[in-house]
């Protein structure tokens, strides 16, 4: 039988590097147990109830509270007893889902709209937001909600981007039993250093609250009650990490610049404008590819309006810099249900991309009237995915000129973009020449797959999936040889770019920008600061 | 039924954001009279007597709002509201 201070060893899959020690906080009341749904009727009923309830408790809080305090908890009762906050919730109750997911879900996309809202104001009105609700889950789970401790390591089934957000990290990390290392949280926990691992292997987390643990973000462990041997070990990586840290803040700011002078664009890639909230746009040349799966992750796909003031701030957030945002890449690794169609026997060959957004030209073309909208505000490129002969870049070329049209008769302020296309189709890339882009952006994750006939996520040709290979770099090469004669420019924004052994094989085709991860961009100029570059 | 519309720039420093859209909407909700707004003049539409929906718009300071409303009322509550507005919801 294992003694309560046993050292254990808890694995999983690594959703964002980094190392922290500190204690385990069980974060409870996120596990709560999953109810398989009553019937729609009774579900209703049970919203129904704990929202009377949340609203009769804050009613009471109202009572005790000075008079400032009170007209908060008085904005949250009028929106609380507003129907609108929870159609979206008794209409998936309609659908059979339970009342706890259809809340949870309703006001977890209301939240992410006032996340990504360009104004400070709107954007602190979201934990308004999260505090309903958890009050009404609370009500509906007749428990209480406990804070989550301060630089500890947080252990739960699952983490929403509202918890997530509402919480000071710093000295912590996140495990979680379930949860993706693509999820929202994920990505945030990334883009601002947290250590997280997911898919945590363990049955439940029952003994572990309050425990000592090492958790390493990197490698996908927790190791719960380290011994000497254990702490010493990751002191020393601890020890490790900082050093690199420091080498790569000291070349953050710099230009990118190779060893024997030849400057190279270093830009960023990003997935969500809230990334943008802890970056300093001198720190990059612009931004290499913006993805918009995040923005059409929720119930509804997004309106123009939307759409336009999440592109408008990213664009204003670069103060000029090219800002290349990539049109909706559903399919393939990037389902949206209700979206992408299901049942194919091989995603990665499907209506995926460009494929699907010509298919659904109503949703393509508000998206580009927003992204022309947003290019008044900054100097906007559209990027688009998965194009595999020229027919594909026409036809988007078309739907942009009616777009175009269409806000000048309206006389909407809209400038028109450049319209670039992603070579990853090694169609596109021997082709190249037969495509009438403004600029190429070689997506080297996916060229690399379909070139070498291998899957990342495939451990057993992992040897295969390198984008170093010569075949992936003659045709990288062709495209950036082509660009040049063309004066078209050409990018890297794969994660090739960010691998310090690709990177020289990368410039010695030519190719003089490549954009990387926000928190690789300091490595990434170190790294470029070592290498000498023959006259490609 | 009786029209009513008018447009007014938001002065007050926050914008539509919670406390305001509340007042906007507690006040709208004393007519009978039903009232929408807009950012464009041809909409998308509004309830204003939604706090929920009213926040949803995250009009800014400087946004121009465009109003309109139905109902026998409306003249009287789209000028309680214009008078709102230009109190700055008696805020700042």
């Amino acid at each position: 039988m294992k003694t309560e201070s046993a050292i254990r060893l808890i694995t999983g899959t690594p959703a964002s590097p980094g190392l922290a020690r500190g204690q385990i906080a069980v974060d409870a009341s996120q596990t709560f147990t999953v109810r398989p749904a009553a019937s729609p009727a009774e579900e209703a009923q049970i919203l129904r109830r704990a929202i009377q309830k949340a609203a009769s408790a804050l009613k009471a809080l109202v009572e005790q509270s000075e008079r400032e305090t009170a007209e908060i908890l008085e904005i949250q009762v009028a929106l609380l007893e507003d129907e609108s906050l929870s159609e979206g919730a008794f209409g998936a109750i309609e659908a059979g889902i339970s009342a706890q997911r259809a809340w949870a879900s309703a006001l977890d996309n209301e939240i992410i709209g006032y996340e990504q809202a360009q104004d400070e104001y709107f954007r602190a009105r979201a934990i308004d937001l999260v505090d309903l609700k958890e009050r009404v889950l609370d009500a509906m789970n007749g428990s209480s909600r406990r804070p989550m401790p301060q630089s500890a390591i947080v252990l739960a089934d699952d983490l929403s981007p509202s918890r997530f957000l509402a919480h000071d990290w710093t000295g912590g990390g996140i495990v979680l039993r379930h949860g993706s290392a693509t999820s929202h949280v994920a990505m945030l926990a990334r883009s601002r250093g947290i250590p997280m691992l997911v898919g945590a292997a363990m049955a439940d987390n029952a003994g572990l609250d309050g425990k000592e643990a090492l958790l390493d973000g990197k490698l996908g462990t927790l190791i719960v009650n380290p011994d000497g041997a254990a702490i010493a070990a990751f002191a020393a990586r601890n020890h490790a990490a900082h050093e690199a840290a420091a080498m790569a803040s000291r070349f953050e700011r710099a230009a990118g610049v190779s060893a024997n002078g030849i400057p190279i664009s270093v830009q960023i890639n990003i997935a969500d404008v809230t990334e943008l909230d802890l970056l300093d746009p001198e720190i990059c040349d612009g931004i290499g590819l913006v993805r918009t799966e995040l923005l059409f992750d929720g119930n509804a796909l997004p309106d123009e309006e939307r759409q336009f003031h999440v592109y408008r701030r990213i664009a204003e957030w670069a103060k000029g810099r090219p800002v290349t945002i990539r049109t909706l890449d559903a399919g393939g690794d990037k389902p949206i249900p209700g979206f992408t169609p299901e049942g194919e026997s091989n995603p990665f060959l499907g209506l995926r991309g460009v494929r699907l957004t010509l298919n659904r030209p109503e949703i393509f073309k508000t998206q580009l009237r927003a992204l022309a909208r947003a290019a008044f505000y900054g100097q906007v490129r559209i990027m688009v995915p998965m194009i595999s002969v020229p027919s594909e870049l026409a036809a988007t070329r078309r739907l942009l000129d009616s777009a175009i049209n269409e806000l000048s008769r309206e006389s909407l302020p809209h400038r028109r973009p450049a319209l670039g296309m992603m070579v990853e189709v090694p169609a596109a890339a021997i082709t190249v020449a037969e495509f009438d882009a403004d600029f190429f952006s070689i997506g080297s994750n996916d060229l690399t797959q379909y070139v070498m006939a291998a899957g990342r996520d495939i451990g057993a040709v992992a040897y295969l999936a390198d984008a170093g290979n010569s075949a992936v770099i003659a045709l990288i090469r062709q495209v950036v040889q082509h660009g040049k004669r063309h004066n078209r420019s050409v990018s890297l924004c794969g994660d090739a770019a960010g691998d310090g052994a690709v990177l020289p094989k990368l410039l010695d085709t030519g190719l003089n920008s490549v954009s990387v991860a926000p928190g690789l961009i300091g490595a990434t100029k170190a790294r470029l600061a070592q290498l000498s570059i023959g006259a490609g | 039924m009786l029209k009513a519309a008018f447009s007014a720039q938001l002065i007050n420093e926050v914008g539509l954001h919670a406390r305001p859209s509340v007042k906007l909407t507690q006040l709208a909700k004393t007519f009978a009279a039903s009232v929408e707004l807009a950012l464009e003049p041809a909409g998308p539409w509004t309830d204003v007597k939604s706090p929920v929906k009213v926040m949803r718009v995250k009009a800014a300071k400087g946004t121009i709002l465009h109003f309109r409303a139905e109902g026998s009322d409306a003249e009287t509550a789209l000028a309680a509201i214009a008078d709102l507005i230009a109190r700055k919801f008696d805020e700042d």
